[in-house]
C-alpha cells in the first residue's frame, strides 16, 4: 500500500502541495506503516527475549504491563490476561525472565512492544520459582509460624485420612496404623491427589473431616511422584484450608526429600505417608504401659503413706511401753488404741465408702487390703446419729450413741465419758 | 499435659467426660501428690480413689475404638455421615 506508492507524489489532505516530491502522512498513517513493517516480519512474529522485569503492573483488567531491560536497552512488554493466566509463577520486578511472543506497535503511544505469549524465569524452573514465591508469601503472612502448630492428641478417637482411595499411600497408612493400634478407627475422606482439580478436591475432602467432632487428627497424604504430580500440594487455598481445619493435620506427601506448601502449613510434617501414620497413631502398647506404670505408682504411694502412718503409731507405742513400766501397760494399750484410731479413723471410713463404690472402682483397693487394718484389731468409731467419724473427743458427749466397726461387724455403744489426751497424761503422770 | 494442668483440678471432680490426655494428666498429678506422702490419710484415700477411677477410665478409652475403616461422605444436607469403606476394585494407581 503506502510502500508501493513511495516515493511517488501524494496530495496532503486539506492543503496545497508544499513540495512536489514531498509526501505528507498523518501520524496514524506513519504508525500504521511501521506497524505493518513489524507485523509483516516473520522473524518478529516469534521471538524469545531475555531480560529483567521492571515497572511491573498487573492491571485490574487482568493484563500485565512491564518493561524488559538489560544493561543497554529496554523494551515495553504486555502479557494479556488470557496468556498470563497460564503462568505458574508471579512475575515481579527484578526477576530475570525469558519471554516469548511477537513484536508489534502500540499505535496510540507509537511504541513498539513485545506481546508476550509465554514466559518463564531464567535460570530456574517456573514451578520451582512459583513454589518459592508462594512459600515466601505465606511465610511472610505467618501461616507457617511455629506458634500455630497444634499438638497431636496422644489418643485420637478417630483418625481422618485425606488421600486417594486407590493409592498405595492409603494402604501404607492402614498397615502402619493397625500395627500400632489394632483397634484404631480410621475415617477416609477420598480425594483426587493429582491433576487440575486436585487442590479443590483435597480441600473439599479436608472440610468434610473438619466438620466432624469425632475426628481428632487428620492425615493428608500422597505417595511419591514427580514435582508436577505433587503440584496439587503447593496450593495457596489448600495451605489455608489446612490451617482452617479444626483438627491438627499431619502431612505426608511424596518421599523424604519432597517438601510441599501443604507440608509447611500442616501441624506436623511427615516424610512419607507411613511416617504420617506413625505420628498420628500412637502405639497402644506404649499407652497401656504408661497407664499401668502410673497405676502401680498410685498403689505403691498409698501403701507407703499408710505404712508410714502405721509406723508412727507403732513407734509411739514402743516408746511409751519403754518409758512406762508394766503397771500402766493396760492403760497404755488403751491409749495406743485411741491414738491409732485417731490416725486411722478417716482412712477406715473411706475404706467403707470405697467398698460401697467397689463396682465403680478397679477392685485394686481390695488388693491393697486396707481391711487388714480392721483385722489387726483397729476399729472405726462413728456417731450413730450422722455417721460422722469420731476423730476427736469433742465430737461426742456422754450418752451419745456410737457405732464401733471392727473386722467382723459393728458394736453399738454409748459414750460414758471422754477425756482429752492432756488430761490423760496428767492423770497418769 | 502434666502436673501443672492436672494439679489445679479439684480432687473428686467427675472424671467421666475427660479426654484421654486430660485423664492422663490428672492421673499423673494425683500420683505426684500422693507420692509426696504428706497428705492427710483422708485426702490420700480420696486421691487414691480418684486415681483408680482415672486408671479405669484410661484403660476403657484404650479399648473404646472399633477396628474399622469408614468413609466420610456429605449427607446432602450440609452434614456428613460415615459409611463402611469398600476399597474399590478400580485398581492401584501410583498415588
Amino acid at each position: 500500500m503506502l510502500r508501493s506508492d513511495a516515493p511517488g507524489r501524494l496530495r496532503p489532505r486539506g492543503g496545497a502541495p508544499i513540495r512536489h516530491d514531498r509526501r505528507i502522512m498523518t501520524v496514524g498513517e506513519l504508525t500504521s506503516y511501521v506497524k505493518g513493517l513489524l507485523d509483516g516480519d516473520p522473524f518478529l512474529a516469534d521471538v524469545w527475549v531475555k531480560g529483567e522485569i521492571s515497572n511491573f503492573r498487573h492491571h485490574t483488567s487482568g493484563h500485565m504491563y512491564f518493561t524488559l531491560k538489560d544493561a543497554t536497552a529496554s523494551v515495553r512488554a504486555v502479557m494479556f490476561r488470557k496468556a498470563n493466566q497460564r503462568l505458574a509463577f508471579r512475575p515481579e520486578n527484578g526477576l530475570e525472565v525469558i519471554a516469548g511472543g511477537r513484536v508489534s506497535v502500540y499505535e496510540r503511544d507509537g511504541q513498539y512492544q513485545l506481546y508476550v505469549r509465554e514466559m518463564e524465569p531464567a535460570g530456574m524452573g517456573s514451578l520451582y520459582l512459583a513454589f518459592e514465591q508462594l512459600k515466601r508469601k505465606l511465610a511472610d503472612e505467618g501461616l507457617f509460624d511455629e506458634a500455630l502448630k497444634r499438638e497431636l492428641p496422644s489418643l485420637p478417637r478417630r483418625v481422618g485420612i485425606v488421600t486417594s482411595p486407590t493409592g498405595a499411600a492409603l494402604r501404607d497408612i492402614v498397615t502402619v496404623a493397625r500395627r500400632r493400634y489394632p483397634n484404631i478407627h480410621l475415617v477416609l475422606s477420598p480425594a483426587l491427589v493429582q491433576g487440575d482439580g486436585a487442590p479443590a478436591d483435597i480441600i473439599r475432602a479436608l472440610e468434610l473431616l473438619s466438620a466432624r467432632d469425632d475426628i481428632d487428627v487428620v492425615i493428608l497424604a500422597r505417595g511419591g511422584g514427580s514435582i508436577e504430580e505433587l503440584w496439587a500440594f503447593n496450593d495457596e487455598a489448600l495451605a489455608r484450608a489446612i490451617r482452617a481445619c479444626r483438627h491438627p493435620v499431619v502431612c505426608g506427601v511424596g518421599h523424604e526429600t519432597d517438601v510441599t506448601i501443604a507440608d509447611l502449613a500442616a501441624d506436623r510434617r511427615a516424610a512419607t505417608p507411613s511416617n504420617a501414620a506413625e505420628m498420628a497413631v500412637p502405639r497402644k502398647a506404649d499407652l497401656s504401659w504408661k497407664v499401668g506404670v502410673l497405676t502401680g505408682r498410685l498403689e505403691r504411694a498409698l501403701r507407703a503413706l499408710v505404712a508410714e502412718r502405721m509406723k508412727a503409731v507403732e513407734r509411739l507405742s514402743l516408746s511409751s511401753a519403754l518409758a512406762r513400766p508394766s503397771r500402766i501397760l493396760d492403760s497404755r494399750r488403751q491409749r495406743v488404741d485411741d491414738l491409732s484410731r485417731n490416725a486411722l479413723l478417716s482412712f477406715t471410713r473411706q475404706v467403707e465408702a470405697c467398698r460401697m463404690r467397689r463396682d465403680a472402682l478397679a477392685g485394686r483397693l481390695e488388693a491393697l487390703s486396707p481391711l487388714a487394718v480392721l483385722a489387726r484389731g483397729y476399729a472405726v468409731c462413728r456417731r450413730a446419729a450422722d455417721g460422722k467419724v469420731v476423730g476427736s473427743v469433742a465430737l461426742v458427749r456422754p450418752g451419745d450413741a456410737v457405732e464401733v466397726e471392727v473386722r467382723d461387724g459393728v458394736i453399738d455403744c454409748t459414750v460414758g465419758g471422754a477425756r482429752r489426751k492432756a488430761d490423760l497424761m496428767e492423770g497418769e503422770g | 499435659m502434666t502436673e501443672a494442668k492436672g494439679a489445679g483440678v479439684p480432687v473428686g471432680a467427675p472424671a467421666e467426660d475427660l479426654s484421654f490426655e486430660e485423664a492422663l494428666a490428672r492421673l499423673e498429678a494425683v500420683v505426684a501428690r500422693l507420692e509426696k506422702g504428706d497428705e492427710p490419710l483422708e485426702t490420700a484415700l480420696e486421691l487414691f480413689e480418684e486415681g483408680i477411677r482415672l486408671s479405669r477410665l484410661l484403660t476403657a478409652k484404650l479399648e473404646e475404638a472399633q477396628a474399622r475403616i469408614d468413609e466420610v461422605v456429605a449427607d446432602g444436607a450440609g452434614g456428613t455421615v460415615l459409611r463402611p469403606f469398600e476399597p474399590g476394585d478400580a485398581g492401584e494407581d501410583d498415588a
